[in-house]
């Protein structure tokens, strides 16, 4: 068992490399959030790039919060329902850990002009903040930021990269 | 008829990339022969032709045939032969001669070859380094003599330059010569625009870790915040008068539009919705503007008035449309016409409400008017790179500008300079 959950680790280490969001989690050890549990560090890359299964089986409040990016429909700027769960996860962490922050990114694909996806980006951040604080956290505590298309994670230019960058990623502060 | 011409141009030494080239489809209707004999003198000067430089810009508006000189080499009125010039209704030519110090002068003359008259006769003094900006200007004033609209070969464009996470703020000949960074970062930049001067450029940069407007002088390079809320601050436009911003704001919300005084104060709110508003542009009487919302479900243009009032939809074809630009004469305006996954520049007239597809689509974004009305300017992307190009404003000539490195985004044409 030890061993499988080295080589996920290991796996998610590697998934790090790929992203940039990603390596600013890994470099902030000290961000209570991330830091809290070895399971926050075991999928703290979001597995959702990688093609392996996401380690998040559990469904305690721990495990989900490992998951740190959601993603959305084409033009869409609505938290899907199969996201709410790990949104309000977080969020019931932040009202559990007062001192706690998050920056919510908001993320767009190419297609549309830059202003009209850095619009549909903090669209996306805003609807995710609004369910973290319905969930409990203050909204002082939830910072929100949109890049659109700017700083995509997969820079290819059909569904399969665009639907990795219609996202938003919830990373504390 | 359609011409194709390729011109691979060697750039100044002081220009910032080695290579351009250009690639031009399309022609005038009426294309005008013209003529032009290399100036005397111009062996003297370093590398730059500046008669080349004035062919290449005629040409690039496909409404100039040039024709060859084969060979004859008149540079005063008194050496040219009317008769030896059939066909030829133009002609351009002139004496370069290098003053003291680091000044060149050149005196050209255009003759009107069909009535046998001298239609411009000046002489222009100006460094060694402005060559080019001399043969920008020679072009401009024998366009507008020849076509009757001002030249804009002396304007200039700004766009962002992107190679991996390295991004640039640039400002360029018209031509895409003489390129100046105004800002590089490893943070995006976006949306730069003019001021109606022409002296200072707005762009929303990402340095402070979120979309923050900043405003820029051209002379003095020295810049300032013009908007740095929580959330995204973005689009910047001038108003025709300069003396407000329009911007879009998210620190309520959703995007919505903003005017705002170029010093950062009297902020007032413009549009009202709980949707997307982006892209504000003001109609030339500075009392209305255009901007894209997806208040209807799908991105549209709209336009409300400045002092308030209800938004009217503009545009209903297409999946989706997007960056509005209004035309200098103010009775149409371009923009970014999506469908079938393609993106088209399109143009719209305000009074018959007809759409024009002026392209033949790709990728192509963020198109603006050069200051005559007579070129859009907008970005597109060719093997997978994103680069310059430009269509006549009724759709007949198209041109493409490849860039060394990099990719273009963002391009917008400046105004015209007082001189």
């Amino acid at each position: 068992m030890k061993k499988i959950f080295l080589s996920i680790v290991l796996v998610n280490l590697l998934a790090a490399c790929a992203s940039d969001v990603a390596k600013e989690e890994v470099t902030e050890p000290a961000t209570p959030a991330v830091a809290e549990t070895p399971a926050a560090v075991e999928s703290a890359p979001t597995a959702t790039a990688v093609a392996e299964p996401a380690p998040v089986a559990a469904s305690d409040e721990a495990d989900l919060t490992a998951t740190r990016s959601v993603f959305f429909p084409f033009d869409v700027d609505a938290v899907q329902e199969s996201d709410r769960a790990v949104i309000q996860a977080h969020g019931a962490y932040l009202a559990k850990n007062g001192n706690a922050k998050v920056r919510v990114e908001g993320n767009a694909d190419e297609r549309g002009s830059s202003e009209y996806n850095l619009a549909l980006g903090q669209r996306r951040a805003n609807n995710v903040k609004k369910l973290l604080v319905l969930s409990g956290a203050k909204a002082s505590q939830v910072e929100t930021v949109s890049y659109g298309e700017e700083k995509p994670r997969d820079t290819g230019h059909d569904e399969s990269a665009w639907s990795q960058n219609r996202r938003a990623d919830i990373l504390a502060k | 008829m359609r011409i194709w011409v390729a011109i691979v141009l060697l750039c100044a030494a002081f220009s910032a990339r080695a290579e351009l080239t250009i690639e031009i489809t399309g022609a005038g209707e009426h294309q005008i022969p013209i003529s032009l004999v290399r100036f005397a003198g111009e062996e003297q000067l370093p590398e730059q032709k500046i008669s080349s430089v004035v062919s290449n810009d005629l040409l690039r508006t496909g409404l100039f045939k040039l024709i060859d000189p084969q060979g004859k080499a008149p540079h005063e009125p008194g050496e040219v032969s009317y008769v030896e010039w059939p066909g030829v209704e133009a002609l351009l030519i002139g004496k370069v001669r290098l003053l003291d110090g680091d000044r060149v002068e050149v005196r050209f003359r255009l003759l009107d070859m069909v009535r046998q008259t001298e239609l411009i006769g000046l002489a222009v003094t100006a460094r060694t380094e402005q060559l080019r900006a001399i043969g920008h200007r020679v072009a401009d004033l024998v366009y507008e003599k020849l076509t009757g609209s001002p030249g804009v070969f002396s304007t200039r464009i700004a766009y962002v330059n992107r190679e991996g996470k390295k991004y640039r703020l640039v400002v360029a000949d018209s031509d895409g010569y003489g390129e100046q960074t105004l800002l590089a970062l490893n943070e995006p930049i976006m949306s730069p625009t003019w001021s109606p001067d022409g002296s200072q450029i707005a762009y929303v940069s990402f340095e402070r870790g979120h979309a923050t407007v900043f405003v820029q002088s051209l002379a003095t390079r020295q810049r300032s915040v013009l908007a740095d809320f929580p959330g995204s601050n973005s689009a910047p436009v001038w108003s025709p008068d300069g003396k407000r911003l329009a911007l879009v704001l998210t620190r309520e919300g959703s995007s919505q539009i903003y005017t705002v005084r170029p010093d950062g104060s009297d902020l007032r709110r413009i549009t009202f919705s709980d949707t997307i508003d982006t892209e504000p542009n003001f109609l030339s009487d500075g009392k209305t503007l255009l901007f894209t919302s997806d208040r209807g479900g799908s991105a549209q243009i709209y336009s409300v008035p400045v002092e308030g009032g209800a938004a009217e939809r503009l545009t209903f074809e297409g999946s989706s449309n997007f960056s509005p630009r209004v035309s200098p004469d103010g009775k149409k305006f371009v923009f970014s016409h999506f469908i079938g996954g393609v993106f088209y520049i399109a143009v719209q007239e305000f009074e018959s409400k007809q759409m024009q597809i002026l392209t033949s689509g790709g990728w192509e974004k963020k198109p603006s008017f050069a200051p005559n009305g007579k070129l859009v300017l907008f970005a597109t992307e060719s093997q997978g790179r994103g680069i310059l190009a430009t269509v006549s404003s009724d759709g007949r000539v198209k041109q493409k500008m490849v860039a060394q490195r990099g990719d273009i985004r963002e391009p917008i044409w400046g105004p015209f300079i007082k001189q």
